[in-house]
């Protein structure tokens, strides 16, 4: 798995990479109330916003980690979306992008670098 | 905002160390959450007894320079004071009652909503006891100095501690400290005891269950808190929840559902106008509030129910049947009470029956909506003690 600065993680398999948000996002979110998924073959950059994730209080853009086409969506969250706050880096992934670029997952932090970028904040 | 630093309340430290995500907001620094998070937070007020911290608001006193002596003379007079700035009825207040009133502008805009009480006791007739809101709480305080001017004086009481306990178990989390509550009938005060020293608390809240307020010196304000907190039933609540119960409730927030350009009954806030003071027309804009009750407002605050998608938030496009703009969310969220998006706003008069189909635009797409009446959440308060 690897971590952006904002707060995603990236799981890679062959040429998919599943994406989410962190421990660490779901906690500083809050409880999530709603989730907004995109639509399936939407292509995005790296940095763009993915989907949005929405507490009591405030609406959260998630953003791309890495470039790719949406390939598949987790369709059981916008039902569910307390399941972003229950296990936000298994059963709270949000979409699988077929990687435009494989080696942008490889430029990302893996834990242990994300671990020593949470405890600067 | 100003770049002044943030004022803290007497309570700044219980947040701190109950690990309260702290804020700016109004000039103080404000938990907007506990520990438990805003949902928890507003269904356990909902359901049990939610303690707010609402000193920044802003309490103060205003008296009779020369009072007469005589209780009911001496609160006319000081009534006689205050209601040029204001719409509602203070000379009618009876004693230890209280009422929510709007300090209007020239043009009968909204400058603030505050609360008005007249104290119970005889020996403090000829004082008014004013709550108004933080953010503008040095505008209001400047206004009625210079309507007042000699004839009374204004006593801020601010700097003390203004403890909100709120929801279904208020009564008997803040009657078990003080017995006096349990008689206070809503919107209603008395003065009370604790721990030897005089407190004021009323029936009153900004939740829309039943719950009292309690004004306190500096020094009183962590005692009661930490004494109520120590019951079970009581859990800290922060500015995250404070708003999305209001918002349940259907009361405006000042700044955001009301603001200058706003008229009473633009803001279907027509139960604050006193009809004693639309006939005699003493109040700023007068005529034209006394207009729009006769014929209608162009516009009026609604509420809308949001029947699929997103929250629509504070300036989310309100459309009408053909797409067309017909105005803008002014407060909305998700109802953790009624699990769905709830939201005010202000459209044309002509399309806010309740029942009527709206649409509200969220990140560029169009929800269905439904004009309600607020409250979204049934008011729970108890008007018979």
């Amino acid at each position: 798995m690897r971590f952006s600065k904002e707060h995603e993680w990236v799981e890679v398999s062959g040429e998919v990479a599943a994406v989410g948000v962190t421990a660490y996002a779901a906690g500083q979110l809050g409880d999530v109330v709603f989730v907004e998924l995109p639509e399936l073959g939407k292509t995005v950059k790296a940095g763009e916003p993915l989907a949005v994730v929405e507490s009591v209080k405030a609406a959260s853009d998630v953003y791309a980690p890495v470039s790719g086409e949406v390939v598949e969506v987790n369709a059981g969250l916008p039902d569910a979306p307390e399941t972003v706050n229950a296990s936000p880096e298994r059963d709270g992934w949000m979409v699988k992008l077929r990687l435009a670029n494989p080696a942008e997952a490889e430029g990302l932090m893996d834990r242990a670098a994300y671990e020593q970028f949470l405890s600067t904040l | 905002m100003s770049d002044s630093p943030l004022k803290a309340t007497p309570l700044t430290d219980a947040h701190r160390s109950a690990g309260a995500r702290m804020v700016g907001f109004a000039g103080y620094e404000m938990p907007v959450q506990y520990a438990d998070g805003v949902l928890k937070e507003h269904l356990w007020t909902r359901a049990h007894a939610g303690l707010f911290d609402v000193s920044h608001m802003g309490p103060a006193y205003l008296q009779l320079a020369h009072p007469s002596g005589d209780p009911e003379a001496d609160h006319a007079a000081v009534s006689s004071l205050l209601e040029p700035l204001v719409c509602g009825d203070l000379k009618g207040l009876r004693r230890g009652q209280m009422r929510y009133t709007l300090r209007l502008n020239g043009e009968g805009g909204i400058e603030d909503d505050l609360i008005v009480g007249r104290p119970l006791s005889q020996d403090r007739q000829g004082t008014l006891l004013i709550v108004v809101n933080a953010g503008v709480k040095e505008a209001d305080f400047a206004a009625i100095a210079a309507a007042v001017g000699a004839r009374g004086e204004l006593i801020r009481a601010d700097e003390g501690g203004l403890i909100a306990v709120q929801g279904p178990e208020a009564e008997a989390v803040t009657a078990a400290i003080m017995p006096e509550a349990a008689r206070l009938s809503f919107m209603t005060l008395a003065p009370a005891e604790f721990e030897g020293r005089r407190v004021i608390i009323s029936r009153s809240g900004y939740t829309g269950e039943d719950g009292f307020e309690i004004l306190t010196s500096a020094a009183q304000a962590r005692p009661l808190w930490d004494r109520l907190l120590a019951d079970a039933r009581a859990r800290p609540i922060g500015l995250g929840a404070r708003d999305s119960l209001r918002l349940e409730a259907g009361l405006p927030l000042y700044g955001h559902d009301l603001d200058p350009t706003v008229s009473p009954v633009e803001a279907s806030l027509d139960f604050a106008i006193s009809k004693r003071r639309l006939r005699a027309g003493d109040f700023p804009g007068a005529a034209r509030i006394a207009a729009e009750i006769a014929s209608g407002a162009e516009r009026r605050r609604i509420g809308l129910r949001i029947l699929e998608g997103a929250p629509a938030r504070e300036g989310a496009e309100i459309m009408g049947e053909a797409g067309e703009n017909v105005g803008r969310i002014t407060s909305g969220g998700f109802s953790p009470t009624l699990g769905r998006p709830i939201a005010m706003g202000f459209a044309p008069a002509a399309l806010a029956q309740p029942g009527r189909r709206l649409s509200v635009v969220v990140r560029g797409k169009r929800q269905p909506a439904e004009v309600v009446v607020p409250p979204f959440v049934p008011h729970h308060y108890r008007r018979q003690p």
